[in-house]
């Protein structure tokens, strides 16, 4: 006698379902080292405060303002990059390092569900926790340092849609980066630069407007200012409608992009695997 | 097309391994100049495993032995020959593929380490798009055969290397594979749970009529389940039958234990001693010659008690790489 297989659930509805599954194993997760999250987003919170703290002193000795930003509109700025920031976490290519050297993938390979699709669930529902916790610190934040909003629906719309955009173009980049592990076992140097870049051409190091003419001409060229400075200035800045469907009209290229730079390096990457470890 | 569920030919993998000296010179060196090796994990091994069989699959540590299972199951990509399972070649680890088997190696997690394992299964029954109901009767069958119904409760990282090789077990078979790679599922468990293990393996096998090859450094795990065994050592193929035939053709020989009423005397005139325990003799003596030693101690020797036997699974195994090696 052979066995039968099981029936299947239909393509689309499991395809729901199994994010949802890892989104909810995500949250409990996250739960379950409630005290160690928010220490890890108390620490993340210090990157933006000690931006806005240097910007806001720079800003009042400048007369009130810095490059035409004021304090508040600074603070507007890094109290929504925070919120970014948290949103826009993804599995790092450290990650993909420690996961291909130690030979973790074996079990991600074996099922019948590319392990990009885990990675993408599973930060996904790490936000929701993430998020709660968020809150308290940006109305402490926001008590603090009175930040200027003047904010559309339309914008809040955008908002929406651009900081998952964010997500999606930092995963695929991250992802094809950490599968030069497949190459070198060691990612980390490589990653080191593309952090490097991100802080300099994507506005979260300071507003874009701040940094010379070069690098803000050089950044219409690269992702890195679709995942931090557009989804901040969704809120924060004066778009026009055109710029805020154009601004996600250009997120979906880069994340477009990232998937085909992702699919055509795991095509040769995969048959590099050894499977150590595992 | 085979009709096999496993069917490889002339399979080989061949890994490049760099290479250095000890020392401070020879890192200096590598950086100019990398070294590298050729190792041939799997070397040109070949056989057919029928639908429903359960085949032992056996080898020294380094033998190919999982690196064939990694092959079989889509993990690693042939460097040259065929591979098919269930018709499919693994390496293109189709969906239809990858639900239809399951590998499971003893010293991986593949669970969600801080949660209980019913997570672990809810998330794989989305994965493998199992039905609910489907789902839920295979889960609760699978946790009372093995017997973990506690367990599944608590934390993984919570429980004995035993207990989370069972979970992993039940993990691994929700969606109920037609072909299961088991590699050193009893590695590190005690006798008890290394036999609970064995009978389940049994059990699946007979209730789902699933091909199973199995690797396991433990002998009774192959002897209780295995009809067939397959010996490879360096990547090549050293045996492929009945295991009762693998000793019938290694080792020419069968051990005679005998307890005598007077002492043991000098037994070396019929075989070769290879133990004394005070009046208990166990000696070994070629297989045509085991009716008329047998005979010759009866009739001239006190003879309390006689037992005539194979060599132990374990004295072949060895028997075989000694040889292999010798070659």
């Amino acid at each position: 006698m052979s066995s039968v297989p099981l029936a299947q659930v239909g393509r689309a509805r499991s395809f729901v379902d199994f994010y949802l599954t890892t989104m909810r194993t995500a949250v409990q997760q996250q739960f379950q080292y409630r005290a160690a999250t928010y220490m890890y987003l108390i620490g993340m919170v210090t990157e933006p405060v000690i931006y806005l703290v240097v910007w806001t002193t720079i800003a009042e000795d400048s007369g009130g303002s810095v490059g035409g930003l004021t304090p508040g509109e600074l603070a507007a700025y890094y109290i929504v990059w925070t919120f970014v920031r948290t949103m826009n976490i993804v599995f790092t290519p450290y990650g993909w390092e420690g996961r291909i050297r130690e030979g973790e993938l074996s079990g991600q390979l074996l099922r019948p569900l590319h392990p990009i699709h885990y990675d993408i669930a599973w930060f996904a529902g790490g936000k929701i926790p993430w998020v709660l916790f968020y809150l308290p610190i940006a109305v402490m934040l926001t008590l603090v340092f009175r930040p200027t909003f003047d904010v559309r629906p339309l914008e809040v719309v955008v908002f929406a849609v651009a900081i998952w955009g964010a997500y999606l173009i930092r995963t695929f980049n991250q992802s094809a980066l950490g599968l030069v592990t497949f190459w070198t076992t060691r990612v980390g140097a490589l990653f080191s630069l593309y952090i490097v870049l991100e802080l300099l051409f994507s506005g979260r190091l300071v507003p874009l407007t701040l940094m010379p003419d070069w690098v803000q001409a050089v950044a219409w060229f690269l992702p890195f200012q679709w995942t931090f400075y557009f989804p901040i200035q969704t809120l924060v800045g004066q778009y026009t409608n055109a710029e805020l469907l154009g601004g996600l009209a250009l997120q979906a290229f880069w994340t477009a992009v990232g998937i085909g730079l992702f699919s055509l390096v795991w095509r040769y990457a995969i048959r590099r695997y050894t499977a150590v470890g595992n | 097309m085979s009709d096999s569920a496993v069917h490889i030919a002339e399979l080989r993998k061949v890994f490049d391994v760099p290479e250095r000296e000890a020392g401070l010179k020879a890192a200096t060196k590598s950086l100019v100049r990398r070294r590298k090796k050729e190792v041939r994990a799997v070397d040109g091994i070949s056989f057919d495993i029928a639908h429903g069989e359960i085949v032992g699959f056996l080898g020294p540590n380094g033998a190919g032995k999982t690196t064939t299972l990694k092959m079989l199951s889509g993990l690693l990509y042939v460097s040259s020959g065929e591979a098919r399972v269930l018709g499919h070649v693994p390496s293109k680890r189709e969906r239809d593929f990858l639900r239809r088997i399951s590998l499971v190696m003893g010293n991986r997690n593949q669970l969600q380490w801080d949660l209980p394992a019913l997570d672990s299964f809810e998330l794989n029954r989305s994965i493998y798009r199992i039905p609910r109901a489907d789902f839920l009767r295979t889960r609760d069958e699978l946790v009372e055969l093995l017997e973990v119904g506690d367990l599944v409760r608590t934390p993984v990282r919570q429980l004995s290397l035993g207990e989370r090789m069972k979970v992993e077990i039940v993990g691994s078979l929700l969606h109920q594979p037609q072909v299961l790679f088991l590699d050193e599922p009893t590695i590190g468990l005690d006798v008890t749970m290394q036999k609970r293990i064995r009978e389940f393996v049994a059990q699946y096998r007979q209730r789902h009529g699933a091909t199973v090859m199995l690797t396991s450094h433990y002998m009774a795990d192959v002897q209780a389940l295995c009809e067939r065994v397959i010996v490879i050592h360096h990547g090549r193929l050293l045996f492929d039958g009945n295991l009762a035939a693998l000793s019938n053709t290694v080792a020419a020989w069968k051990t005679i234990a005998v307890a005598l009423e007077n002492g043991a005397g000098d037994l070396s005139s019929y075989g070769e001693v290879i133990h004394r325990d005070g009046d208990l003799v166990t000696l070994r003596v070629p297989k045509a010659d085991t009716a008329r030693v047998t005979a010759r101690l009866l009739a001239e020797q006190a003879v309390l008690d006689l037992n005539v036997e194979d060599p132990p699974i374990e004295d072949v195994i060895e028997l075989v790489f000694a040889q292999e090696a010798h070659e």
